[in-house]
Protein backbone atom coordinates (compact mmCIF):
# COMPACT_ATOMS: atom_id res chain seq x y z
CA UNK A 1 0.00 0.00 0.00
CA UNK A 2 1.47 3.20 -0.65
CA UNK A 3 1.08 5.97 1.79
CA UNK A 4 -0.31 9.82 1.17
CA UNK A 5 2.80 12.06 1.45
CA UNK A 6 0.72 14.37 3.98
CA UNK A 7 1.11 16.15 7.34
CA UNK A 8 2.01 13.60 8.79
CA UNK A 9 4.65 12.62 6.83
CA UNK A 10 5.90 15.95 7.29
CA UNK A 11 6.11 16.28 10.61
CA UNK A 12 7.53 12.87 11.06
CA UNK A 13 10.66 14.62 8.81
CA UNK A 14 10.51 18.34 10.74
CA UNK A 15 11.14 15.80 13.61
CA UNK A 16 13.95 14.27 12.57
CA UNK A 17 15.78 17.40 12.29
CA UNK A 18 16.47 17.37 16.07
CA UNK A 19 18.67 13.88 15.60
CA UNK A 20 20.89 15.92 12.52
CA UNK A 21 21.19 18.80 15.51
CA UNK A 22 22.10 16.42 18.41
CA UNK A 23 24.42 14.79 16.17
CA UNK A 24 26.10 17.63 14.87
CA UNK A 25 25.89 19.01 18.93
CA UNK A 26 28.04 15.77 19.79
CA UNK A 27 30.52 15.91 16.92
CA UNK A 28 30.79 19.31 17.64
CA UNK A 29 31.67 19.37 21.24
CA UNK A 30 33.83 16.09 21.17
CA UNK A 31 35.35 17.84 18.15
CA UNK A 32 36.24 21.03 19.88
CA UNK A 33 38.11 19.12 23.06
CA UNK A 34 39.87 16.96 20.63
CA UNK A 35 40.48 20.01 17.79
CA UNK A 36 42.43 22.18 20.80
CA UNK A 37 44.53 19.69 22.00
CA UNK A 38 45.44 19.03 18.00
CA UNK A 39 45.80 22.60 17.39
CA UNK A 40 48.30 22.89 21.03
CA UNK A 41 50.11 19.92 19.79
CA UNK A 42 50.34 21.43 16.31
CA UNK A 43 52.16 24.40 17.56
CA UNK A 44 53.76 23.18 20.36
CA UNK A 45 57.46 23.20 20.55
CA UNK A 46 58.19 19.33 21.17
CA UNK A 47 58.67 18.29 17.31
CA UNK A 48 56.99 15.17 17.53
CA UNK A 49 53.98 16.39 19.25
CA UNK A 50 53.83 18.94 16.39
CA UNK A 51 54.26 15.53 14.14
CA UNK A 52 51.56 13.46 15.39
CA UNK A 53 49.23 15.90 15.21
CA UNK A 54 50.29 16.68 11.21
CA UNK A 55 49.72 13.09 10.33
CA UNK A 56 46.13 13.36 12.27
CA UNK A 57 44.85 15.81 10.92
CA UNK A 58 46.56 14.62 7.47
CA UNK A 59 44.71 11.20 7.59
CA UNK A 60 41.38 12.57 8.82
CA UNK A 61 41.62 15.54 5.77
CA UNK A 62 43.08 12.96 3.18
CA UNK A 63 40.17 10.51 3.30
CA UNK A 64 36.93 10.08 2.65
CA UNK A 65 34.34 10.77 5.67
CA UNK A 66 32.29 7.87 4.39
CA UNK A 67 35.30 5.87 4.61
CA UNK A 68 36.29 6.90 8.30
CA UNK A 69 32.49 6.22 8.68
CA UNK A 70 32.56 2.94 7.54
CA UNK A 71 35.79 2.38 9.75
CA UNK A 72 34.11 3.21 12.81
CA UNK A 73 31.17 0.92 12.34
CA UNK A 74 32.74 -1.97 10.94
CA UNK A 75 35.75 -1.48 13.57
CA UNK A 76 33.31 -1.29 16.78
CA UNK A 77 32.57 -5.24 15.57
CA UNK A 78 36.12 -6.21 15.36
CA UNK A 79 36.78 -4.82 18.56
CA UNK A 80 33.74 -6.54 20.27
CA UNK A 81 31.57 -3.65 20.79
CA UNK A 82 28.19 -4.49 19.08
CA UNK A 83 27.22 -2.27 16.46
CA UNK A 84 25.73 0.70 17.20
CA UNK A 85 25.20 3.80 14.69
CA UNK A 86 24.90 6.28 17.16
CA UNK A 87 27.96 5.30 18.40
CA UNK A 88 30.05 4.58 15.39
CA UNK A 89 28.74 7.77 13.33
CA UNK A 90 29.91 10.07 16.76
CA UNK A 91 33.44 8.66 16.81
CA UNK A 92 33.23 9.07 13.28
CA UNK A 93 32.39 12.53 13.30
CA UNK A 94 34.11 13.70 16.39
CA UNK A 95 37.45 12.78 15.11
CA UNK A 96 36.46 14.06 11.90
CA UNK A 97 36.02 17.22 13.33
CA UNK A 98 38.89 17.39 15.88
CA UNK A 99 40.91 16.86 12.72
CA UNK A 100 39.27 20.16 11.38
CA UNK A 101 38.93 22.01 13.69
CA UNK A 102 42.55 21.70 14.75
CA UNK A 103 43.79 22.95 11.67
CA UNK A 104 41.57 25.90 11.51
CA UNK A 105 42.52 26.79 15.38
CA UNK A 106 46.58 26.15 14.67
CA UNK A 107 46.05 28.77 12.18
CA UNK A 108 44.57 31.02 14.86
CA UNK A 109 46.99 30.76 17.24
CA UNK A 110 49.48 31.22 14.63
CA UNK A 111 48.09 34.58 13.57
CA UNK A 112 48.14 35.55 17.59
CA UNK A 113 51.72 37.90 16.80
CA UNK A 114 54.66 36.30 18.43
CA UNK A 115 55.40 39.09 20.99
CA UNK A 116 52.25 38.35 22.82
CA UNK A 117 54.00 34.61 23.35
CA UNK A 118 57.05 36.50 24.53
CA UNK A 119 55.60 39.38 26.62
CA UNK A 120 53.72 36.90 28.11
CA UNK A 121 56.64 34.54 28.93
CA UNK A 122 59.01 37.73 30.07
CA UNK A 123 56.32 38.59 32.61
CA UNK A 124 56.48 34.99 34.15
CA UNK A 125 54.11 33.09 33.03
CA UNK A 126 54.33 29.37 32.64
CA UNK A 127 52.86 27.44 29.45
CA UNK A 128 49.50 26.49 30.88
CA UNK A 129 48.96 30.18 32.27
CA UNK A 130 50.77 31.92 28.86
CA UNK A 131 47.75 29.93 26.77
CA UNK A 132 44.47 30.30 28.86
CA UNK A 133 44.78 34.27 29.69
CA UNK A 134 47.11 35.29 26.49
CA UNK A 135 47.30 33.70 23.58
CA UNK A 136 43.92 31.89 23.12
CA UNK A 137 41.67 34.82 23.92
CA UNK A 138 42.99 36.24 21.44
CA UNK A 139 42.63 33.77 19.04
CA UNK A 140 39.15 32.81 19.98
CA UNK A 141 38.18 36.01 18.51
CA UNK A 142 39.76 35.12 15.19
CA UNK A 143 38.34 31.26 15.37
CA UNK A 144 34.50 32.83 15.74
CA UNK A 145 33.98 33.16 12.19
CA UNK A 146 35.78 30.02 10.64
CA UNK A 147 34.33 28.08 13.16
CA UNK A 148 30.86 28.53 12.57
CA UNK A 149 32.05 27.86 8.72
CA UNK A 150 33.12 25.03 9.65
CA UNK A 151 30.00 23.94 11.92
CA UNK A 152 27.66 24.23 8.53
CA UNK A 153 30.01 21.92 6.98
CA UNK A 154 29.65 19.83 10.41
CA UNK A 155 25.94 19.58 9.58
CA UNK A 156 25.95 18.60 6.21
CA UNK A 157 28.33 16.33 7.22
CA UNK A 158 25.94 14.20 9.37
CA UNK A 159 24.17 13.40 6.39
CA UNK A 160 26.15 10.63 5.80
CA UNK A 161 25.11 8.86 9.03
CA UNK A 162 22.00 7.73 6.65
CA UNK A 163 24.17 5.49 5.01
CA UNK A 164 25.30 3.31 7.99
CA UNK A 165 21.87 3.51 9.07
CA UNK A 166 21.49 6.20 11.47
CA UNK A 167 18.15 7.64 11.60
CA UNK A 168 18.79 11.98 10.61
CA UNK A 169 17.08 14.10 8.58
CA UNK A 170 18.51 12.13 5.24
CA UNK A 171 17.42 9.16 6.19
CA UNK A 172 13.74 10.19 7.43
CA UNK A 173 13.49 11.03 4.14
CA UNK A 174 14.60 8.26 2.76
CA UNK A 175 12.21 6.23 4.61
CA UNK A 176 9.28 8.51 4.03
CA UNK A 177 10.06 8.60 0.06
CA UNK A 178 10.09 4.71 -0.05
CA UNK A 179 7.02 4.84 1.50
CA UNK A 180 4.95 7.61 0.06
CA UNK A 181 6.78 7.83 -4.11
CA UNK A 182 6.71 10.89 -4.01
CA UNK A 183 10.90 11.30 -3.92
CA UNK A 184 9.95 15.16 -5.17
CA UNK A 185 8.50 16.33 -2.58
CA UNK A 186 10.36 14.37 0.15
CA UNK A 187 14.16 15.56 -1.01
CA UNK A 188 12.99 19.32 -1.42
CA UNK A 189 11.67 19.25 1.88
CA UNK A 190 14.55 17.82 3.18
CA UNK A 191 16.59 19.98 1.85
CA UNK A 192 14.63 22.56 2.46
CA UNK A 193 15.42 21.91 6.23
CA UNK A 194 18.88 21.55 5.86
CA UNK A 195 18.76 24.80 4.31
CA UNK A 196 17.07 26.45 6.89
CA UNK A 197 19.45 24.76 9.26
CA UNK A 198 22.63 25.77 7.79
CA UNK A 199 22.24 29.14 6.00
CA UNK A 200 21.79 31.46 8.81
CA UNK A 201 24.74 29.95 10.59
CA UNK A 202 26.71 30.50 7.13
CA UNK A 203 25.48 34.45 7.09
CA UNK A 204 26.26 34.86 10.94
CA UNK A 205 29.74 33.10 9.76
CA UNK A 206 30.64 35.52 6.47
CA UNK A 207 29.02 38.70 8.81
CA UNK A 208 31.11 37.68 11.83
CA UNK A 209 34.25 37.33 9.42
CA UNK A 210 33.43 40.47 7.47
CA UNK A 211 33.16 42.72 10.97
CA UNK A 212 36.88 40.80 11.87
CA UNK A 213 38.50 42.21 9.29
CA UNK A 214 37.14 45.45 9.34
CA UNK A 215 37.97 45.97 12.47
CA UNK A 216 41.21 44.31 12.49
CA UNK A 217 42.61 46.51 9.05
CA UNK A 218 43.15 49.85 8.91
CA UNK B 1 41.33 -11.31 19.26
CA UNK B 2 40.48 -10.56 15.89
CA UNK B 3 42.37 -12.21 12.88
CA UNK B 4 42.87 -9.87 10.30
CA UNK B 5 42.52 -11.04 6.66
CA UNK B 6 43.79 -8.95 4.01
CA UNK B 7 44.34 -12.29 1.42
CA UNK B 8 40.35 -11.83 -0.03
CA UNK B 9 41.46 -7.91 -0.61
CA UNK B 10 44.88 -8.12 -2.54
CA UNK B 11 43.25 -11.75 -4.15
CA UNK B 12 40.87 -9.14 -5.98
CA UNK B 13 43.06 -5.72 -5.97
CA UNK B 14 42.62 -5.46 -9.68
CA UNK B 15 39.04 -4.84 -9.25
CA UNK B 16 40.08 -2.04 -6.47
CA UNK B 17 42.75 -0.49 -9.33
CA UNK B 18 39.67 0.14 -11.89
CA UNK B 19 37.49 1.20 -9.28
CA UNK B 20 40.51 4.20 -8.40
CA UNK B 21 40.78 4.75 -12.17
CA UNK B 22 37.06 5.22 -12.00
CA UNK B 23 36.88 7.68 -9.44
CA UNK B 24 39.92 9.62 -10.93
CA UNK B 25 38.25 9.67 -14.01
CA UNK B 26 34.92 11.12 -12.91
CA UNK B 27 36.39 13.55 -10.43
CA UNK B 28 38.47 14.84 -13.24
CA UNK B 29 35.56 14.66 -15.81
CA UNK B 30 33.64 16.71 -13.06
CA UNK B 31 35.85 19.18 -12.13
CA UNK B 32 36.94 20.16 -16.30
CA UNK B 33 32.84 20.74 -16.68
CA UNK B 34 32.76 22.48 -13.06
CA UNK B 35 35.26 24.34 -14.27
CA UNK B 36 33.98 25.84 -17.22
CA UNK B 37 30.30 26.32 -15.16
CA UNK B 38 32.49 28.14 -12.59
CA UNK B 39 33.94 30.82 -15.23
CA UNK B 40 30.66 31.40 -16.75
CA UNK B 41 29.30 31.51 -12.82
CA UNK B 42 32.05 33.84 -12.37
CA UNK B 43 31.52 36.07 -15.49
CA UNK B 44 27.65 36.26 -14.91
CA UNK B 45 28.00 37.20 -10.52
CA UNK B 46 30.69 40.38 -11.74
CA UNK B 47 28.95 41.32 -15.02
CA UNK B 48 25.95 39.98 -15.36
CA UNK B 49 22.13 41.64 -15.10
CA UNK B 50 20.33 41.65 -11.87
CA UNK B 51 18.44 39.06 -12.31
CA UNK B 52 21.36 36.75 -13.56
CA UNK B 53 23.25 37.85 -10.82
CA UNK B 54 20.45 36.80 -8.60
CA UNK B 55 19.98 33.65 -10.02
CA UNK B 56 23.11 32.69 -9.67
CA UNK B 57 23.62 33.50 -5.79
CA UNK B 58 20.73 31.71 -5.19
CA UNK B 59 22.05 28.44 -6.85
CA UNK B 60 25.36 29.25 -5.01
CA UNK B 61 23.54 29.39 -1.60
CA UNK B 62 21.30 26.63 -2.13
CA UNK B 63 24.16 24.56 -2.87
CA UNK B 64 26.50 25.51 -0.20
CA UNK B 65 24.04 24.79 2.37
CA UNK B 66 22.42 21.57 1.64
CA UNK B 67 24.83 18.13 2.11
CA UNK B 68 26.06 16.62 -1.56
CA UNK B 69 24.11 13.15 -0.21
CA UNK B 70 20.76 15.63 -1.10
CA UNK B 71 22.16 16.73 -3.92
CA UNK B 72 22.94 13.60 -5.77
CA UNK B 73 19.52 12.17 -3.98
CA UNK B 74 17.45 14.23 -6.22
CA UNK B 75 19.41 14.36 -9.20
CA UNK B 76 18.84 10.19 -9.17
CA UNK B 77 15.51 9.70 -7.20
CA UNK B 78 13.78 13.25 -7.33
CA UNK B 79 14.83 14.16 -11.12
CA UNK B 80 12.85 10.96 -12.83
CA UNK B 81 9.66 12.96 -11.33
CA UNK B 82 10.15 15.90 -13.75
CA UNK B 83 10.56 13.57 -16.25
CA UNK B 84 14.47 13.74 -16.48
CA UNK B 85 15.92 9.70 -15.93
CA UNK B 86 19.52 9.56 -15.72
CA UNK B 87 21.43 6.53 -14.93
CA UNK B 88 23.40 6.10 -11.64
CA UNK B 89 26.72 7.76 -13.37
CA UNK B 90 25.17 10.30 -14.84
CA UNK B 91 23.31 11.53 -12.09
CA UNK B 92 26.66 11.47 -10.08
CA UNK B 93 28.91 13.02 -12.47
CA UNK B 94 25.74 15.71 -12.63
CA UNK B 95 25.77 15.91 -8.92
CA UNK B 96 29.89 16.69 -9.05
CA UNK B 97 29.58 19.21 -11.26
CA UNK B 98 26.63 21.10 -9.79
CA UNK B 99 28.08 20.86 -6.57
CA UNK B 100 31.71 22.06 -7.65
CA UNK B 101 30.28 24.79 -9.54
CA UNK B 102 29.27 26.55 -7.14
CA UNK B 103 32.36 26.36 -4.85
CA UNK B 104 34.34 27.34 -7.85
CA UNK B 105 32.14 30.50 -8.73
CA UNK B 106 33.35 31.73 -5.54
CA UNK B 107 36.92 30.84 -5.99
CA UNK B 108 36.91 32.36 -9.77
CA UNK B 109 35.49 35.59 -8.71
CA UNK B 110 37.94 36.13 -6.00
CA UNK B 111 40.47 35.82 -8.22
CA UNK B 112 39.64 37.90 -10.76
CA UNK B 113 38.73 40.30 -8.00
CA UNK B 114 42.21 40.28 -7.15
CA UNK B 115 43.66 41.52 -10.14
CA UNK B 116 43.88 45.16 -9.37
CA UNK B 117 42.50 47.85 -11.11
CA UNK B 118 45.70 49.79 -11.10
CA UNK B 119 47.72 46.84 -12.87
CA UNK B 120 45.52 46.79 -16.06
CA UNK B 121 46.40 50.38 -16.18
CA UNK B 122 49.82 50.27 -15.92
CA UNK B 123 49.66 47.63 -18.51
CA UNK B 124 48.02 49.99 -20.56
CA UNK B 125 50.63 53.06 -19.76
CA UNK B 126 53.86 50.92 -21.02
CA UNK B 127 51.91 50.33 -24.03
CA UNK B 128 51.05 46.54 -23.80
CA UNK B 129 48.38 45.49 -26.39
CA UNK B 130 45.12 43.76 -25.11
CA UNK B 131 45.96 40.63 -25.79
CA UNK B 132 49.17 40.65 -23.72
CA UNK B 133 47.48 42.45 -20.96
CA UNK B 134 44.89 39.77 -20.53
CA UNK B 135 47.45 36.97 -20.74
CA UNK B 136 50.29 38.32 -18.59
CA UNK B 137 48.49 40.97 -16.88
CA UNK B 138 44.97 39.52 -15.83
CA UNK B 139 44.92 35.81 -16.27
CA UNK B 140 48.43 34.99 -14.94
CA UNK B 141 48.20 36.56 -11.71
CA UNK B 142 44.32 35.49 -11.40
CA UNK B 143 45.00 31.79 -12.25
CA UNK B 144 47.78 31.81 -9.60
CA UNK B 145 45.58 33.23 -7.00
CA UNK B 146 43.28 30.50 -7.37
CA UNK B 147 45.10 27.88 -7.82
CA UNK B 148 45.30 26.62 -4.67
CA UNK B 149 41.71 26.98 -3.31
CA UNK B 150 40.85 25.12 -6.94
CA UNK B 151 43.86 22.29 -6.20
CA UNK B 152 42.17 21.31 -2.85
CA UNK B 153 38.55 21.84 -4.17
CA UNK B 154 39.55 19.20 -6.47
CA UNK B 155 40.94 16.85 -3.86
CA UNK B 156 37.79 17.71 -1.36
CA UNK B 157 35.76 17.15 -4.56
CA UNK B 158 37.45 13.41 -5.01
CA UNK B 159 37.13 12.32 -1.49
CA UNK B 160 33.49 13.32 -1.40
CA UNK B 161 32.78 11.99 -4.81
CA UNK B 162 32.90 8.13 -2.84
CA UNK B 163 29.17 9.20 -1.64
CA UNK B 164 28.23 8.65 -5.16
CA UNK B 165 28.50 4.89 -4.76
CA UNK B 166 24.96 4.68 -2.52
CA UNK B 167 23.20 4.87 -5.74
CA UNK B 168 25.21 2.57 -6.88
CA UNK B 169 27.42 4.13 -9.82
CA UNK B 170 30.74 2.65 -10.26
CA UNK B 171 33.36 4.33 -8.29
CA UNK B 172 36.40 3.28 -5.86
CA UNK B 173 33.75 2.58 -2.75
CA UNK B 174 31.46 0.95 -5.30
CA UNK B 175 34.37 -1.59 -5.89
CA UNK B 176 34.92 -1.60 -2.17
CA UNK B 177 31.29 -2.10 -1.34
CA UNK B 178 31.12 -4.91 -4.28
CA UNK B 179 34.34 -6.89 -2.61
CA UNK B 180 32.75 -6.45 0.76
CA UNK B 181 29.80 -8.52 0.31
CA UNK B 182 31.50 -11.08 -1.24
CA UNK B 183 34.37 -11.50 1.12
CA UNK B 184 32.80 -10.36 4.29
CA UNK B 185 36.21 -9.04 5.22
CA UNK B 186 34.06 -5.55 5.49
CA UNK B 187 36.90 -3.84 7.70
CA UNK B 188 40.13 -5.31 5.92
CA UNK B 189 38.58 -4.12 2.70
CA UNK B 190 37.60 -0.50 3.73
CA UNK B 191 41.13 -0.18 5.58
CA UNK B 192 42.26 -0.77 1.90
CA UNK B 193 40.00 1.24 0.66
CA UNK B 194 40.95 4.25 2.85
CA UNK B 195 44.54 3.91 2.18
CA UNK B 196 44.01 4.19 -1.23
CA UNK B 197 41.95 7.42 -1.12
CA UNK B 198 44.18 8.66 1.00
CA UNK B 199 47.19 7.78 -1.52
CA UNK B 200 45.12 9.56 -4.44
CA UNK B 201 44.90 12.53 -2.04
CA UNK B 202 48.49 12.19 -1.36
CA UNK B 203 49.13 11.96 -4.94
CA UNK B 204 47.58 14.73 -6.25
CA UNK B 205 48.62 17.23 -3.94
CA UNK B 206 51.68 16.62 -4.25
CA UNK B 207 51.19 17.06 -8.23
CA UNK B 208 49.59 19.91 -7.56
CA UNK B 209 52.14 21.86 -5.15
CA UNK B 210 55.16 20.88 -8.32
CA UNK B 211 52.78 22.13 -11.15
CA UNK B 212 52.59 25.01 -8.98
CA UNK B 213 55.75 25.68 -7.80
CA UNK B 214 57.00 25.55 -11.80
CA UNK B 215 54.19 27.40 -13.62
CA UNK B 216 54.08 30.12 -11.24
CA UNK B 217 57.31 31.02 -10.74
CA UNK B 218 57.61 34.45 -11.08
CA UNK B 219 58.39 36.96 -8.94
CA UNK B 220 55.50 38.93 -7.51
CA UNK B 221 55.50 41.61 -5.00
CA UNK B 222 53.24 40.21 -2.43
Amino acid sequence: MIREFGPNEIIYITLAVRYTVLLSLIAFAGGAVGGLIIALMRVSQNKYRRWLAVAFIRVFQGTPLLMQLFLAYFGMAIMGFPIDPWTAASVALVLHAAAFLGEIWRGCIESVPDGQHEAARVVGLGYINRMRYVVLPQASRIAVGPTTGFLVQLIKATSLASIIGFTELTRAGQIISNATFEPFMVISLVAALYFALCWPLSKLASHMEHKFNQATTR
Amino acid sequence: MYDFNFAPVFGSFDALLVGAWLTIQMSTIAMIIGLVLSILGAVGKTSGPKPVRFAINVYIEIIRNTPFLVQLYFFFFALPALGVRLGPNQAALLALVVNFGAYGTEIVRAGVASVGKGNIEAAKTVGLNFTQTLRYVILKPALRAIYPALTSQFIYLMLASSVVSVISATDLAAAGNDLQSQTFASFEVYIVITAMYFAMSLAFSGVFALIGKYAFSYPMSR
